[in-house]
């Protein structure tokens, strides 16, 4: 899921001091589950700059709100009687969340209280970490299950680099596992290290613009209809 | 010939090839270009041009290389896949060839977390093995990366790699050389060589996937300046090998006697790797010492280059 975490307090507060009323808008999906985003997270998040706005002695009035899913038009509908009463929105979603609700309140200034890091795993509680880069070329099925894009430090498709270290680390060294390193010794126990012998070709990053993605069974629905007096 | 570069001439008549690195500098200190230049003229037959090394910016490849051509003295260009992405990388090869280069040495690239712009973004949108491919299909296809259509005029490069025996999984390293070899790779320089046991168990696997025979492999030398700079290179940096038995010597060495003794070591090594059978050249990793290479060198009796 997508993992975030909040800015610091400074940086919030210097978005939505000039603000009097403003709207914290809390996700209940992957902001909330990373604890970065979700009710209790906003509540906390309010306290603390009712705190730095009274220090500030600035005008101020916080109210919070927290939605399902932000990333969800149908779910943003529930913040649309609380918004009409606030001078700026904070959102604690996601960097997509955020950018939606800024869609969907195009009269009202909305702010990201986050910064979205990655889509990654739970490690622990608290600890989360990147497992997909969202390419769009999924690679895991020839090298085992570990994304070189995402966990090789300079994203090596035909790895690995020269600079693995004694320990089996990335030359970066700070804990980070050789992706490739791992790759060639999980494929190796799966007696399938011949699939890392082919060269694995350029990658289509299809960087073309913002993605958007129909799902399969939907293609009908969302077949680009034609446009008045056009040949059909 | 592939090329008609000079390397690919020495090493196809079968001579022991010698190349050796030209750092460019961290500005536009052109004198500096030349001086070094000038260090290593005669003493080998082709020189290596660094691709912002670590990641420091540097004058480019690609002009210190066309520097050296306009005085006479062949370049390696070093291409690493850090910085520039397909349609660069291309472009610049286009621009190479137009500049009179004839080697290029495909390369990753160190991470720009070492160097001096930590907050860049990183390309590697193809990486070594892949850019060594593209360069194959310029020169054997004329064709670019993604089109059918022929390109005008030709791409005569003798193309490069590196390799690194020395780095983990040992055991997959000759693997990776030879997916290389497979893209294309005509030569290879390997990291610099301390442990020659090692690398003579690399070259074993080496030839029994009978690499050697496709690919001409220059063994990577850096003479030792001092007992810190060892110390510093055998704790440090990642993918060097120093045995604990050369570190020893080294911090032995008398006072003023530090740099005397790495040369030493350092024609030693040379004499070993010259006894391993597929070895066709040395590859001389001189750092900020260029002044030293001609020495390193004559000692080896590799004087005069051969004139081919």
């Amino acid at each position: 899921m997508v993992k975030a975490t909040r800015k610091p307090l400074e940086e919030i507060f210097a978005m939505v001091k000039g603000y009097p009323r403003v709207l914290l808008v809390g996700c209940g999906g992957c902001t909330s589950v990373c604890l970065a985003g979700g009710q209790r997270e906003t509540l906390e998040l309010a306290d603390e700059l009712e705190q730095a706005a009274r220090a500030a002695k600035v005008p101020h009035h916080y109210s919070c709100l927290t939605v399902e899913r932000q990333c969800n038009l149908e779910f943003l509908d529930d913040a649309a009687e609380s918004a009409k009463d606030c001078d700026a929105i904070l959102s604690l979603a996601c960097g997509a969340g955020a950018g939606y609700l800024a869609d969907v309140y195009p009269a009202t200034p909305v702010f990201p209280a986050l910064n979205t890091v990655f889509v990654g795993v739970d490690k622990d509680v608290g600890l989360y970490e990147e497992r997909c880069r969202s390419c769009g070329t999924c690679a895991l099925g020839d090298t085992g299950g570990i994304c070189p894009v995402t966990r090789c430090s300079k994203g090596v498709l035909n790895g690995p680099c020269g600079g693995t270290q004694e320990d089996g680390s990335c030359e970066l060294g700070d804990g980070i596992h050789c992706a490739w390193h791992d790759i060639y010794d999980r494929l190796k126990g799966q007696g399938r290290l011949k699939e890392i012998l082919v060269v694995r070709p350029p990658m289509d990053w299809v960087e073309h613009g913002p993605r958007s993605l129909v799902q399969r069974g939907y293609e009908a629905r969302y077949a680009k209809k034609p446009a008045e007096g056009e040949d059909r | 010939m592939k090329s008609g570069s000079n390397l690919e001439k020495v090493l196809t008549a079968g001579h022991f090839a010698v190349t050796a690195e030209l750092g460019p500098p961290t500005g536009v200190d052109l004198e500096l270009v030349h001086k070094k230049a000038e260090l290593l003229r005669g003493a080998v037959d082709a020189v290596n041009v660094t691709d912002n090394q670590t990641a420091v910016v540097r004058m480019s490849s690609v002009s210190v290389s066309a520097i050296l051509v306009q005085m006479g003295i062949e370049p390696v260009m070093q291409m690493v896949c850090r910085d520039r992405n397909r349609i660069a990388m291309q472009s610049d090869i286009f621009g190479a060839v137009g500049l009179g280069i004839r080697n290029l040495t495909c390369l990753t690239g160190d991470h720009q977390a070492f160097g001096n712009q930590q907050g860049a973004k990183k390309v590697f949108d193809i990486d070594s093995v892949q850019l060594i491919a593209t360069v194959k299909r310029m020169r054997d296809e004329r064709k670019i990366l993604g089109s059918d259509e022929e390109i005008a005029g030709n791409v005569p490069m003798f193309i490069g790699a590196a390799a690194n025996p020395f780095a983990k999984p040992y055991e997959f390293r000759a693997l990776r050389l030879g997916k290389k070899v497979e893209a294309g790779a005509d030569y290879v320089q390997t990291q610099c060589v301390f442990d020659v046991p090692m690398f003579a168990e690399w070259m074993k696997a080496v030839r029994d996937l009978g690499l050697h025979t496709r690919c001409k492999i220059l063994a990577g030398i850096t003479p030792l300046k001092s007992a810190g700079m060892t110390r510093y290179m055998a704790e440090n940096v990642p993918g060097i090998i120093i045995p604990p038995a050369i570190v020893k010597r080294m911090s032995d060495a008398p006072k003023g006697k530090g740099a005397e003794t790495g040369l030493a070591i350092c024609a030693e090594i040379i004499e070993q790797l010259r006894a391993i059978e597929g070895v066709a050249g040395i590859h001389i990793m001189a750092i900020e010492w260029e002044q030293k290479v001609r020495e390193i060198v004559e000692t080896a009796r590799l004087l005069p280059r051969p004139s081919v």
